[in-house]
């Protein structure tokens, strides 16, 4: 009798007010300027990347000794110039956002789909699965980087998916503490003791009500974690253990110029690729925004 | 609180001891030793040798053993690969009060700068300030600090004569290296203040603007409290959680030096040590610098779950949902 009175008319309510708040937050999403422009870049980018063999001027390997480090805007023929070994600029820009998008998203989405949840269960259930969770993440901490991607990758070998892996096995540690974080605060928090006494379930209290307050910073440090795993990627190449030539990455094309005077000499080799590194990492930063805001309805119009 | 500090302590140790075996473990399984690697060419007898003299003929568990026994004793063993092979805590000692002086300075220079430009982008969002913060937070960390470094050095450097005198971008590394307020520090501190300068007004804009719009902002603002006592006592504490978790941690992280900054301005810092060692499979320097870093984010935690049960009461550590 009580459980009925309890669950009928709140479940309605709660039903019907969740998807307002969807279609609201979509609306509020597609009016952001900055939101849509976010989204149609990162868009374009992968489109581009998809369809590389179409859109590209030229093929990857390519190679016309008469363009060797053309610069920019000489010749409309090759208009962002030529590479250090006589490839079209501009191509090996399009195929590098294969590699560069690809480390870009999939690092940061495995290290917070591990992440948030073993944050989470940390901050929520806290005693003992806190004091372990806190136990791995200072040990992980402490382990330097480059020597467990030396580790892995000599036994695994080089290759995009093995760079992928590495790189998010060593970048789950700031989600994991930013999700931890917000659980622990928010647990204790009126609306969640509020949810609890109308006898909302566990689930649901995590998802709906501190999953959802808990979004800022999970946001912000996904966008930050895009052009990390970017550069990673190249960092990685640049130490001979990441991809391999002739596959074009951004990353590998700014930290090639790092061994030489390239910087100044031949500086669109550097400047383009770490400006669509910029743009990648703005237009996430705009949807991720955007997202934000559609979400929460307290920053109504 | 006491019992609880303390038994974060004594698991501080109980994770320094698990880091040191794992790391141990890890170099020695990573292809290569230190008189191994081809460009040394070492081979037979003088090979033999040389592994007698390091103690490294023998079974790896023998060695972390004799290395723990030493450990404990805070004898770190001596460098393999610097000339010499001064004691690692004498070098470190050496090194770290170079990067951990470039270090403060840039943790004052991106926290103060930062802060105050995310506080400001947070209370006039989509304004001239939120714009610019917008920006820096792309720019420092999308655009890499060996490139700004490389920009900063020609356009400074060589141009306009920036510490064309600085002791480290000329001549020998000196032991001490700049004074402790000097022009070298300049440039440096600029370019590696960057990336931190991204990520402090990021976090700073993103959580103050999450609580500015808060239900309790909007009754404190009608009850008429001034915009000084609401910044303080109500945004302020609940805008800090999200921002101490991450921004706390580059405290240790700026004060251990980076790989690029050092490079390319010629710091002797801690930051290019720590990889030549790794690239030269210096175990004994290695081990010590990990053993460094692991207490110092160790500690950070720690104060890090402190401030957090200053800030919001309602936190409890070490307690479980409920109880």
């Amino acid at each position: 009798m009580r459980a009925a009175q309890k669950e009928l008319p709140l479940d309605q309510a709660e039903r019907l007010e969740q998807r307002s708040l969807l279609r609201d937050a979509l609306r509020r999403f597609l009016r952001n300027k900055l939101a849509m422009l976010g989204a149609i870049m990162l868009a374009l980018l992968v489109l581009a990347s998809v369809f590389a063999d179409l859109v590209a001027p030229y093929g990857l390997n390519e190679v016309d000794f008469s363009i060797v480090r053309m610069r920019p805007f000489e010749d409309p023929e090759h208009i962002l110039g030529g590479d250090g070994v006589g490839r079209d600029f501009l191509t090996r820009l399009i195929y590098g956002a294969r590699t560069s998008l690809f480390v870009g998203l999939f690092v940061p989405l495995i290290s917070f789909g591990f992440a948030v949840p073993l944050g989470a269960v940390a901050g929520y259930r806290g005693g003992l699965w806190d004091f372990g969770i806190l136990r791995v993440i200072e040990i992980a901490t402490a382990i330097p980087p480059l020597l467990f991607a030396m580790f892995l990758i000599s036994i695994t070998g080089a290759g995009l998916g093995n760079v992928i892996f590495v790189l998010a096995v060593t970048s789950w540690i700031e989600p994991a503490r930013i999700a931890r974080a917000q659980f622990l605060k928010f647990r204790e928090a009126e609306f969640v003791l509020a949810a609890r006494a109308l006898g909302a379930s566990e689930s649901k209290i995590i998802t709906l009500h501190i999953l959802r307050n808990s979004l800022t910073p999970l946001l912000v440090s996904f966008t930050f974690a895009v052009p990390l795993a970017i550069f990673a990627e190249a960092g990685l190449s640049f130490l001979g253990i990441g991809i391999t030539e002739p596959t074009a990455s951004w990353g590998k094309m700014v930290g090639g110029s790092v061994k030489s005077s390239t910087v100044i000499v031949d500086y669109h080799l550097a400047l383009f690729p770490t400006i669509l590194v910029a743009l990648t990492m703005l237009s996430f930063s705009f949807v991720g925004d955007g997202l934000q805001e559609a979400l929460d309805p307290s920053r109504g119009d | 609180m006491i019992a609880y500090i303390l038994r974060r302590l004594v698991s501080l140790g109980f994770v320094l001891l698990v880091v040191s075996a794992l790391v141990f473990v890890l170099m020695n399984l990573v292809p290569g030793g230190p008189f191994t690697l081809a460009d040394r060419g070492y081979s037979g007898a003088a090979l033999e040798n040389l592994e007698r003299k390091y103690g490294l003929d023998k079974p790896i568990h023998v060695r972390y053993v004799n290395y723990l026994t030493s450990a404990l004793q805070l004898d770190f063993g001596n460098s393999f690969s610097v000339a010499g092979n001064p004691p690692v805590s004498q070098l470190i000692a050496r090194i770290w009060p170079v990067t951990f002086q470039l270090g403060a300075y840039t943790i004052l220079l991106s926290f103060g700068l930062g802060i105050s430009l995310g506080i400001v982008a947070a209370y006039h969002r989509n304004g001239l300030v939120d714009n610019l913060v917008t920006l820096v937070a792309t720019a420092g960390i999308a655009v890499p600090n060996f490139i700004i470094a490389t920009w900063f050095l020609l356009v400074f450097g060589f141009q306009n004569g920036w510490g064309v005198e600085s002791k480290w971008i000329i001549g020998p590394i000196t032991p001490g290296g700049a004074a402790i307020l000097s022009w070298d520090y300049f440039l440096p501190v600029i370019t590696y203040a960057l990336a931190p300068l991204a990520l402090v007004s990021r976090y700073t804009r993103s959580s103050f603007a999450d609580v500015l719009t808060a239900d309790f902002v909007r009754t404190a603002r009608s009850k008429g409290l001034s915009e000084r006592a609401i910044m303080l006592r109500h945004v302020l504490r609940n805008a800090l959680i999200p921002m101490i978790t991450v921004l706390l941690p580059q405290v240790p992280n700026l004060l251990t030096g980076s790989l690029f900054i050092e490079v390319v301005y010629g710091v002797p810092g801690l930051g290019k040590f720590f990889v030549t060692s790794i690239f030269n499979r210096d175990y004994p320097m290695i081990m010590g610098l990990v053993l460094l870093i692991a207490l110092l984010w160790g500690l950070t935690y720690l104060i890090t779950d402190i401030l957090y049960t200053v800030i919001d009461p309602r936190i409890r550590l070490g307690e479980s949902k409920g109880a």
